[in-house]
């Protein structure tokens, strides 16, 4: 059991006002360096992305709900009516599809999940966990919050400024060459290569100051072996961010002086390769998608110990099994590439280590199953979105050891089965995460309870929507339909219009979500200090709900036989 | 025992200690970044990854009875807007593994003023590349050709017979050499 002896004079009334004294509005919410307030702009940030996001897969879900063109060539219309020019040939309104699949893709990466784990839940709980006052560098954490801002604007802004056949960016997530270098004329692709500079600059000072904190900041007696599995995840994506996106940082550099300055890195009509910006692409991409998805797996096993009260099982394999995915991340890159052209063994080698990723995942996944095992289990929304997260993030890892093999990825490459992989671990995986950790968290940081109810309808109505949205993605895949088109022969018609079907009642579910979300804040219980019972063991649930605005100005001291 | 915890004054320093280090680290993957341009050529010459081709000298002694035969295909492309014709002599030839041979390609200025160019090149199959060696190419230096110029450019070559031994090459019947001609500036940078 923890001893903690700590903020108990917050309790008398004197030095209450110190510790809980909020400067004005602007100063609180502009000028913030308080960990907690940085992290719930960035919570709020993205979820003003995440609807932005989800409303560009909603048009596209609408457009791909039959064959032929249906909007698509009404949308195109009406961007180009609003810049004042003619209206959009048909190849126009094909750009405009690009453009909205690159939005899609890039605002869901950098300015959704990445904001929200990371900025979002890490800024709030890591220093608590830890037991530390405050992140390392306040002020740091205060400039990579804002300069997503900028770099949010530069990516909206780009749909308006041309980008080659029409306008917006229209190259992808992953901005491959030559389609983004002689391929799209017009500021455009320059604004959203930039926007990616800036939000690739946020994060890497984010990911410092993470790494600082918990190396340098933590309570005494917090040894690295007691922290908390979430705070351990977060160390690990920290290292990942820091190594992989200074990467993609020069990458996309370079991108930019071949589009601007003539040079030809990617080029080879001047001696440049475009295959080598898909090596340095993927040597960040394939890093960042366990960026976006390792945090979901330290919220998970918070809320997993806490609603089966137990403790973690296996904690020390569940930390290094991070790690080591951390690690091996690193060395599978060209499995995105396997059609690029390469030789049996290279293929082997990328296929056989990304393989190997499947082993510290399945131990996370039975260590999850073991911890529940025999506990005594509470079914609070929290803990079914964790559940949920558990068996959908398997369903898409299982499609994930299946694209591995670089024989049948020649099939199966940018068919929709792809799609339906990605979608499985990411917007099925890491947004359960967020799920579970929103409702996780809420009552900290609100000091209102959510409704249950709603909660759980919630879950079952979005359970239902994504299923049903990105499961038939695997027979459309199967039968060989290509990502990226907005039309499609009318043989997949059926699994196409499940699919838009699907994103109705995901859409619909997302309508409980908010209404949840405003009823709770507006009219919810008053959450007391640790709501969950005796399972939450980790130090913010011995704060109050919500945690004064300084805490631990006395550091607690984590006892010798504490359990993490 | 837990220990106390440390002073402000420290923690300030171990801090900044640790800023700068991981500074440093994401400086250096930045620079890794930047340095994976030549690593990368380095990595491919070395290997013939992506059908890099060898180079030998002129000297180079290799086993010649290998009694295998290999076609080799040549491919020729200008860079859209290059005012040059560019072919090869023959489309196809039929050499002996390990034999050396001369292939000879044509290039002709069509302009009124004098072009200098120089050609990027691999092969298809891509497995290949680590066995196509050149011991004399055009490619490897710049090609100035005065208005309505026409050269005859040769490329020695041989394959080696390794490729027999590799099980990559096992299916390997015809080898595809492809160059792309592209302008120069004098002074040595791409238009």
């Amino acid at each position: 059991m923890t001893t903690i002896t700590a903020d108990h004079h917050l309790d008398h009334a004197h030095d209450h006002h110190d510790a809980d004294h909020k400067p004005a509005f602007f100063q609180r919410w502009f000028m913030s360096t308080n960990h907690k307030d940085i992290g719930t702009l960035y919570l709020i940030f993205a979820i003003i992305a995440g609807i932005i996001g989800g409303a560009i897969s909603g048009l596209m879900r609408a457009e791909l709900a039959h064959p032929g063109i249906q909007y698509l060539q009404t949308w195109a219309n009406i961007q180009h009516s609003l810049l004042g020019v003619e209206p959009a040939s048909l190849d126009q309104a094909y750009h405009l599809w690009n453009a909205l699949i690159t939005a899609h893709g890039l605002i869901m990466v950098f300015f959704m999940v990445m904001p929200a784990m990371i900025g979002g839940f890490g800024n709030w709980f890591v220093p608590i966990m830890i037991g530390a006052p405050d992140m390392a560098f306040p002020r740091m954490n205060n400039v990579s919050f804002w300069l997503l801002i900028p770099a949010f604007a530069l990516l909206l802004g780009s749909a308006f400024v041309p980008g080659g056949t029409g306008y917006g960016a229209g190259t992808g997530w992953t901005v491959y060459a030559p389609l983004s270098t002689s391929g799209s004329a017009g500021p455009a692709v320059d604004m959203a290569i930039l926007s990616l500079h800036i939000a690739g600059a946020s994060s890497i000072l984010g990911a410092i100051n993470f790494i600082t904190t918990i190396l340098n900041m933590r309570a005494p007696g917090m040894t690295l072996h007691k922290m908390p599995l979430f705070v351990w995840s977060v160390l690990v994506t920290a290292f990942l961010l820091l190594l992989a996106l200074p990467v993609l940082a020069a990458a996309i550099t370079m991108l930019l002086t071949d589009r601007n300055f003539g040079t030809t890195f990617y080029d080879a009509a001047g001696g440049g390769d475009p295959e080598l910006y898909q090596h340095l692409f993927w040597f960040f991409g394939h890093p960042e998608v366990y960026i976006m998805i390792l945090p979901g797996f330290g919220i998970v096993s918070q809320i997993i110990s806490t609603f089966s009260r137990k403790p973690v099982f296996g904690y020390l394999g569940m930390a290094y099994a991070m790690v080591a995915i951390g690690v091996v991340g690193f060395v599978v890159w060209a499995h995105h590439m396997f059609t690029t052209g390469m030789s049996v063994n290279v293929k082997m080698y990328f296929t056989a280590a990304t393989m190997v990723i499947a082993v510290p995942t399945g131990i996370k996944i039975f260590s999850w199953i073991a911890t529940i095992w025999g506990g005594s289990i509470s079914f609070k929304t929290p803990m079914v979105w964790a559940l949920g997260f558990i068996f959908l993030f398997t369903v898409g890892g299982v499609t994930g050891v299946v694209l591995a093999n670089g024989g049948v990825d020649d099939v199966l490459h940018d068919t929709y089965y792809v799609v339906a992989h990605f979608h499985y671990v990411l917007s099925l995986g890491a947004v359960f995460g967020l799920f579970a950790g929103f409702y996780y968290w809420f009552p900290k940081m609100s000091g209102k309870m959510y409704n249950e109810f709603l909660g759980h309808l919630h879950f079952w109505v979005f359970f239902a929507g994504v299923n049903l949205l990105f499961f038939p993605m695997h027979f459309l895949g199967l039968s060989g339909m290509p990502r990226r088109y907005p039309d499609y022969p009318a043989a997949f018609e059926k699994w196409n219009s499940v699919a838009t079907h699907g994103y109705e009642i995901m859409a619909a579910g997302m309508g409980i979500f908010f209404i949840n979300l405003i009823w709770s804040l507006a009219a919810g219980k008053k959450a007391e200090g640790n709501p969950w019972g005796e399972g939450a063991t980790t130090l913010e649930w011995t704060l109050t709900s919500p945690p004064p605005f300084h805490q631990f100005e006395t550091l607690p001291v984590i006892d010798d036989t504490a359990h993490h | 025992m837990a220990s106390l915890p440390p002073s402000p004054f420290d923690r300030d320093r171990r801090n900044r200690r640790t800023l700068v280090a991981m500074a440093a680290v994401g400086l250096s993957m930045l620079g890794l970044g930047f340095a994976s341009v030549p690593l990368y050529r380095i990595f491919c010459e070395q290997t013939g990854f992506g059908g890099t081709t060898m180079r030998a000298a002129a000297n180079v002694q290799v086993q010649q009875a290998t009694g295998h035969t290999m076609s080799i295909r040549f491919d020729s492309n200008v860079q859209p807007g290059m005012p040059w014709q560019f072919y090869p002599e023959h489309r196809t030839d039929t050499v002996t593994i390990g034999r050396k041979d001369m292939a000879i390609f044509i290039a002709k200025n069509m302009s009124d003023k004098p072009v200098t160019g120089t050609a990027s090149f691999n092969v298809t199959p891509t497995q290949a590349g680590a066995y196509f060696t050149k011991i004399q190419c055009f490619c490897f230096t710049q090609q100035t050709l005065k208005p309505g110029e026409e050269v005859r450019m040769p490329v020695l070559y041989y394959v080696d017979p390794k490729i027999l031994q590799d099980p990559d090459n096992k299916d390997t019947q015809q080898i595809t050499l492809s160059y792309t001609f592209y302008p120069v500036e004098q002074d040595g940078k791409p238009s």
